[in-house]
């Protein structure tokens, strides 16, 4: 393995006992003292905090960003007003999707916030896609996510303001004379904050975070399982380049102003055979999956009609041990015309075990509308 | 009680043999949430893959620690699996009956175990 680059937070890591692991080419927290399960489970009771300073933080601005960005994300840009954000894809030239990301209005300039292991290449893009725009990678700030039902109270107590925010609000703070950028969002199906911060106040800001009462450090495994149940799609498994929006379960990411018909149709890598899929229903869709029994189905899991099946109709492209559900739950890739409820079967270790077809997400939402 | 590199214990009773997992490899690896365990009456060769534990993290297996056969499982495990991260040492997954069980002279004590994994 080549050498890790060390993130703003790796001291504090350390002294709270995380186990370290490599990932997206940094060396990440996987967990705490606490085990991934009690995690989790902290996360939706109270509040939990996340480094995730691995992520991309990436500036667009230009004359007319918002369009510009349109012929590369099939989401409504231009409609987004001031100081909101919105979930979208970021397409390759050639039409498959090269991430998802959030991207904000921020008035003069839009602000993006895309995955650790794809933000090198989604810069070039950008820089090739976007002329006449300045995309600037930015390497002096840390991101932190503080989620859970607790997460305004605990961030309120820094900054009362922020109990003012709605889902998916976006909006730049002083604490302290540093300028945090916060958005009212998360990745883990709980209300909940992320907070862009100079890498040379985070430590501090984290600290402030975690000293009071509800806030539990949390790593990579719960944040995984978090994800997983409420629903939500990790790229590189659940989206790649070879699974369409539409077959990932990301077509309501698509604006009616930028579908068949629409003012701003289409205009972006791969738009026709997108909308056409949009239109006529994908064949394959993502959807839920209950493992029977105790044992986990965990990705590339091959999903069979029956148990002497010879060729298999789907594939996991998610799964683990569900906490907050307490069973094994899985995402997947599955005909679209099969109905929750129906039982299929999931190859394990040799053995065809059922699973039956669930709605997502497993962990209804609770964002401050 | 004596241990092996794969982290496991042997505890020998008479011509019975108990196997379970080491504290540290619980830990290792996190919170368990399923058990698979082999049949009563299987026979079994050192090495084979006898076990499936599941962690929230990742699936692995306990290696057979000798040849022979199985003799009794913990059925309370598979019910409730999380019982190896509150107590490894106090939850067995099997008993075995050995005709090689003189091998057991040979594996690490408790204390070479500590030194093994530092």
């Amino acid at each position: 393995m080549s050498e890790l680059n060390p993130l703003p937070l790796e001291a504090l890591h350390a002294e709270l006992g995380g186990k370290m692991v490599p990932f997206a080419g940094y060396s990440m927290p996987v967990q705490y003292p606490m085990g991934v399960m009690a995690e989790h489970l902290h996360c939706r009771s109270e509040a939990g905090l996340f480094d995730v300073s691995h992520m991309g933080q990436v500036i667009v601005r230009g004359a007319d960003a918002a369009s510009a960005l349109e012929r590369l994300i099939p989401a409504d840009v231009a409609g987004l007003g001031a100081g909101r954000q919105r979930y979208g894809v970021l397409m390759q030239p050639d039409g498959g999707v090269a991430d998802d990301l959030m991207f904000a209005n921020r008035s003069d300039h839009f602000y993006l916030v895309v995955n650790g292991a794809c933000k090198y290449q989604d810069v070039e893009i950008l820089k090739a896609g976007l002329s006449g725009c300045e995309v600037t990678l930015l390497d002096d700030r840390a991101l932190l996510a503080l989620q859970g039902p607790k997460a305004e109270a605990v961030l309120a107590d820094l900054l009362p303001a922020v109990a003012q925010m709605r889902f998916m609000d976006s909006q730049m703070f002083d604490w302290m004379g540093a300028e945090l950028w916060i958005s009212r969002s998360g990745y883990t199906g709980e209300d909940g904050f992320e907070i862009s911060v100079p890498e040379d106040r985070a430590e501090e800001l984290a600290r402030a975070l975690l000293a009071h009462p509800a806030v539990a450090p949390i790593g990579l495994g719960a944040r995984d399982s978090l994800r997983l149940e409420a629903g939500m799609p990790l790229y590189g498994q659940d989206l790649t380049p070879e699974i369409s929006p539409v077959v990932a379960g990301l077509g309501w990411s698509i604006a009616k102003a930028r579908r068949a018909g629409g003012p701003r149709a289409g205009g972006f890598p791969g738009a026709e055979p997108f909308l056409q899929e949009l239109m006529d229903g994908p064949a394959n869709i993502r959807m839920g999956l209950r493992p029977e029994g105790r044992a986990p189905m965990r990705a590339g899991v091959e999903l069979y009609h029956s148990v002497d099946a010879t060729a298999p109709i789907g594939r996991i492209t998610s799964g683990g041990f569900g906490p907050s559900v307490g069973a094994p739950i899985a995402m997947g890739i599955v005909p679209a015309e099969l109905a929750p409820g129906t039982t299929i079967y999931g190859e394990v270790r040799g053995k065809r075990l059922p699973v039956t077809l669930a709605t997502l997400p497993f962990h209804t939402p609770r964002y401050k509308r | 009680m004596k241990f092996t590199e794969e982290h496991e214990w042997l505890d020998a009773d008479g011509d019975v043999i108990t196997v379970g997992i080491t504290e540290h490899a619980a830990t290792q690896l996190g919170d368990v949430v399923f058990v698979e365990l082999p049949e009563v009456g299987t026979t079994v060769a050192k090495g084979d893959e006898i076990v499936v534990i599941e962690s929230v993290k990742a699936a692995s297996d306990i290696l057979a620690p000798l040849d022979g056969e199985i003799v009794e499982v913990n059925e309370a495990l598979v019910d409730n699996p999380a019982a190896v991260n509150d107590d490894a040492v106090g939850s067995w997954f099997f008993k075995m009956t050995s005709p090689a069980a003189a091998e057991m002279d040979e594996m690490m004590d408790e204390a070479a175990y500590q030194a093994f994994i530092g």
